[in-house]
């Protein structure tokens, strides 16, 4: 083989094993909305059958649920878990940082 | 690499999206913003919580309707995973492919805008629930409001951009403009997972 032939071989097979690669990954992007699904649905019930749950477990049951949402959608759907994400996360924590202590503050403050 | 330049699906770069300085600066610049979206958002929803079924003689469980809600709730999370969709095939430089799905995105985002207006209208004209009734009444349609605006925002932002490029293929120069646009579009899934918890179900529990 040429060295050109050999170059189109590695071409081909880097192609390849990348389409394997983010087909993939779009697998376990349609596992993830699975469960986004699946959650979105138990908080529903949760809400919708609290005469059977006491309101004290329902309330932070259903507020850890959506912070398990937003964690597949930052990780998953919008790739914060591939590599050049550092950054990103770094204003994004701190966003998040600066809401909690806004909610924080407000609803142990505000008395009217 | 030039910006113009033709790529085929076996020379199309990985992350197609950070590979020019600018797709690298509006990749960083769009997240810092997210970050900023994210605090003003939080103040919204702490003025809310502050307020809630404050100078109001409607409350929140007797407002709000779980089955609206649900519904509005599956269209925007589809149109998030749909938009995933149209990102998986530009990284594999299927154009054609890529566009359907952002058409098919832009649909299920103008449903659940479609049912928010029907939501604020059903409430106004049924409930006498206005901008100006009570405090709570502000609180909640300045910060559900503010969310649909986004929607507004972003499904104008998809369309124009499908057809400001609907003839020029991908390259390096619409890739990032693409991949901002997807992450803007998560970014209102990530806000309205919390109004749909904090403001309807944690509303209709009391």
């Amino acid at each position: 083989m040429t060295n050109e032939q050999m170059n189109n071989v590695n071409v081909r097979h880097a192609y390849e094993f990348r389409r394997k690669k983010s087909a993939e990954e779009m697998r376990h992007q349609v596992i993830t909305f699975v469960l986004m699904i699946f959650l979105t649905l138990i908080s529903f019930g949760a809400v919708i059958f609290n005469e059977f749950i006491p309101v004290k477990f329902v309330l932070p049951f259903i507020l850890l649920l959506a912070v398990v949402q937003v964690i597949f959608q930052l990780y998953y759907f919008m790739h914060a878990s591939h590599k050049g994400h550092e950054l990103p996360m770094f204003f994004m924590y701190s966003g998040v940082f600066a809401a909690f202590l806004t909610i924080l503050a407000m609803v142990t403050i505000v008395w009217w | 690499m030039k910006l113009d330049e033709k790529f085929t699906p076996q020379t199309w770069p990985v992350s197609p999206e950070t590979q020019t300085l600018e797709g690298k600066n509006k990749f960083l610049g769009f997240w810092l913003f997210l970050g900023g979206e994210t605090v003003l958002f939080a103040s919204l929803f702490a003025t809310y919580l502050a307020l809630k079924d404050s100078g109001s003689s409607i409350k929140a469980n007797e407002l709000f309707d779980p089955v609206l809600v649900f519904a509005m709730t599956m269209l925007l999370l589809t149109s998030s995973l749909t938009s995933v969709y149209a990102i998986y095939h530009m990284k594999n430089y299927n154009f054609k492919k890529m566009q359907a799905w952002f058409f098919i995105t832009v649909l299920l985002g103008a449903g659940f805008l479609a049912l928010e207006v029907y939501e604020f209208y059903h409430y106004v004209h049924e409930y006498h629930f206005g901008f100006k009734s009570s405090a709570f009444s502000s609180a909640y349609y300045t910060l559900v409001g503010t969310h649909g605006a986004h929607v507004l925002f972003g499904l104008c932002w998809i369309i124009t951009l499908l057809l400001r490029n609907s003839k020029r293929g991908l390259n390096l120069y619409n890739a990032p403009k693409y991949y901002t646009a997807s992450l803007y579009w998560h970014f209102i899934d990530v806000v309205w997972v919390f109004i749909f918890t904090v403001v309807y179900l944690m509303g209709m529990v009391g």
